[in-house]
């Protein structure tokens, strides 16, 4: 028996890295300090044990050899003219780094999980930058502590208890006590039931509010009308004396800014709302970032393309446009003729249609276990679980990077592995 | 009767838990079913019994749960395959489809829960 100390939990975005593993004849029996969440997703369950094939989607998969299914996925991608690489977020970034050379190799599309999550951030980013602060920060300094259309109880289970709430910090000993928490969302959530305040807003008024809140504080609420989506003005004008009261204010941000309309303009609006209370005390702003190494994917593609996501290789030189280049974009339009989906389940994430397009082109899937996208896939490749059976780096949701150890020994080989042959035979069938 | 909604996908825990584990019966107990508040739930069944949500894009077939936190008029889908049956697919130009503020109408049905393969295979 081995026990593990310190070890980092691959599931979300809050890598926590407290975990205490015991492990037993190569299996992990007892997962400690994790969420459920977690502890599920280390403890693992039923893999695809082999790898498989299929030319008619309709039909049963059969068994075949790893070299086999390495061929025929090399083969795919090889005679596509517009591949779609997606996935990638539940993968360490050696992996992502491999990803993206055979996506320049393949002149091909590359994509992550964000495109359906936190995409729209990035977007709002590129135009007015994210003052922000790793969680540290957060955790010894903030008193006000803002979630705006995001429910860590539900989605990031550790979070207030680790980093924003309940945590004590080296400013803050009182903990929870030390914290107005303010929680804006469209339905009282878990979240929203611990909040000292909550703000339910209509759906999809977040831009509105989030610009009321900003005439408020610029001095101008005479133009504020008494209501604004939904909220009474009373409440909006309480809310920024609250958020100008404190010493250090942390705002985190989930899919309700991202995924409702207005998309990333909600997100631009609320960095200057942040930049705009920075003139009078100490705000940041973050989002919460849902896989644990969706960040990392962002940064690897960012330094190795100049992009962070939904890169175009098409051209020879990467290029980037998300509502073109975007997965969802590309296989709405039915420009995509291969796919492989790596680290990402596509057919359970992404709308009707755009599985509709991938149920009707060769689809290579590289993951550990059987979803949806495998009920489409005609390659079905299965890897060992980065961050349990794997070694390697991913960035927690505020940008640090945290090395992940291997708690067992894999008994399927690495998407690393499995990627470097891709490449290997896609260079070989195009002859370079 | 027939409910009209306004239709919000997203997480949550239990969705979170059976996420790597979809084939499983957990897996569509944690994300085959729509939440609306009592009041809203009251004009279409009992707590339990078999919905069928249509939208634009789609319908599908789930379970019917209260959840008092929504207010009147919204409804919410645990992200995944049954919810995504329904959402807008316009990504507006900016890479993301429309997973929030779907309009949609909910009616009581005899009509059976598709498990996850079943779902999958009406798009192939
Ligand atoms: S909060 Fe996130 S990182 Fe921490 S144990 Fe839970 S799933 Fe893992």
């Amino acid at each position: 028996m081995t026990v593990i100390t310190d070890a980092l939990c691959p599931f979300c975005g809050c890598t926590c890295d407290d975990i205490t593993v015991v492990v037993e004849d190569n299996k992990i029996t007892e997962v400690k300090h994790a969420c459920k969440v977690g502890a599920a997703k280390i403890k693992g369950h039923h893999r695809i044990k082999a790898p498989m094939m299929r030319t008619d989607k309709k039909g049963e998969f059969r068994e075949v050899s790893y070299d086999e299914a390495i061929e025929a996925a090399a083969k795919i991608l090889a005679g596509s003219k517009r591949p779609l690489m997606y996935g990638w977020a539940s993968a360490l970034c050696e992996v992502h780094k491999k990803g993206i050379l055979l996506a320049e190799e393949l002149g091909a599309i590359i994509d992550n999980t964000a495109t359906v999550c936190h995409a729209p951030s990035t977007l709002a980013v590129h135009e007015k930058g994210l003052p922000s602060a790793t969680l540290g920060q957060v955790k010894n300094r903030a008193d006000v502590v803002v979630f705006w259309g995001s429910n860590p109880v539900h989605a990031h289970p550790r979070h207030m208890g680790r980093y924003s709430v309940f945590a004590k910090g080296f400013f803050n000993e009182k903990g929870r006590r030390g914290r107005k928490v303010i929680v804006v969302d469209v339905r009282k959530t878990d979240t929203a039931a611990m909040a000292d305040e909550y703000i339910q807003l209509q759906q999809g008024s977040d831009y509105l509010v989030i610009s009321a809140l900003r005439a408020i504080l610029a001095g101008q609420a005479a133009v504020v009308p008494d209501a604004v989506g939904g909220v009474p003005k009373e409440q909006l004008v309480k809310l920024v004396d609250t958020l100008k009261a404190a010493k250090f204010g942390a705002v985190f941000f989930g899919m309700g800014l991202t995924q409702s309309i207005s998309r990333y303009k909600n997100i631009d609006n609320a960095i200057s709302l942040i930049t705009e209370l920075n003139a009078f005390t100490k705000y940041v702003i973050t989002p919460m970032r849902g896989h644990y190494n969706v960040t990392g994917f962002g940064n690897v593609c960012a330094w190795e393309t100049g992009y962070g996501t939904a890169v175009d290789f098409a051209r020879g030189a990467p290029y980037y446009n998300p509502g073109e280049t975007a997965a969802n974009d590309v296989l709405l339009r039915k420009e995509t003729d291969a796919a492989m989906i790596i680290a990402g389940d596509a057919g359970a994430h992404f709308p009707a249609d755009s599985v509709r397009h991938l149920a009707r082109i060769p689809v290579v899937q590289i993951d550990p276990y059987w979803n949806p996208t495998t009920e489409v896939a005609n390659v079905v490749i299965p890897v060992a679980i980065c961050g349990v059976e794997v070694e390697g780096t991913a960035y927690r949701m505020d940008g640090v990077s945290l090395r992940y150890r291997k708690l067992i020994e894999p008994e399927h080989p690495t998407d690393i592995e499995i990627l470097e042959k891709i490449t290997e035979r896609v260079r070989e069938i195009r002859g370079d | 009767m027939t409910l009209k909604v306004n239709l919000i996908t997203g997480r949550t825990i239990d969705q979170g838990v059976t996420i790597e584990n979809k084939t499983s019966s957990d897996y569509q107990e944690a994300t085959a079913y729509c939440e609306l508040n009592s009041n809203d739930a009251g004009k279409v069944g009992k707590p339990g019994s078999n919905i069928k949500i249509k939208t634009a894009h789609g319908e599908v077939v789930v379970k019917l749960k209260e959840n008092n936190g929504n207010p009147d008029g919204l409804a919410f889908i645990p992200m995944g395959p049954w919810a995504n049956a329904l959402v807008d697919p316009d990504t507006k130009g900016c890479g993301m489809p429309g997973f929030k503020g779907i309009q949609a109408t909910i009616d009581a049905t005899n009509e059976k829960v598709l498990l996850m393969k079943e779902l999958i295979a009406r798009y192939k």
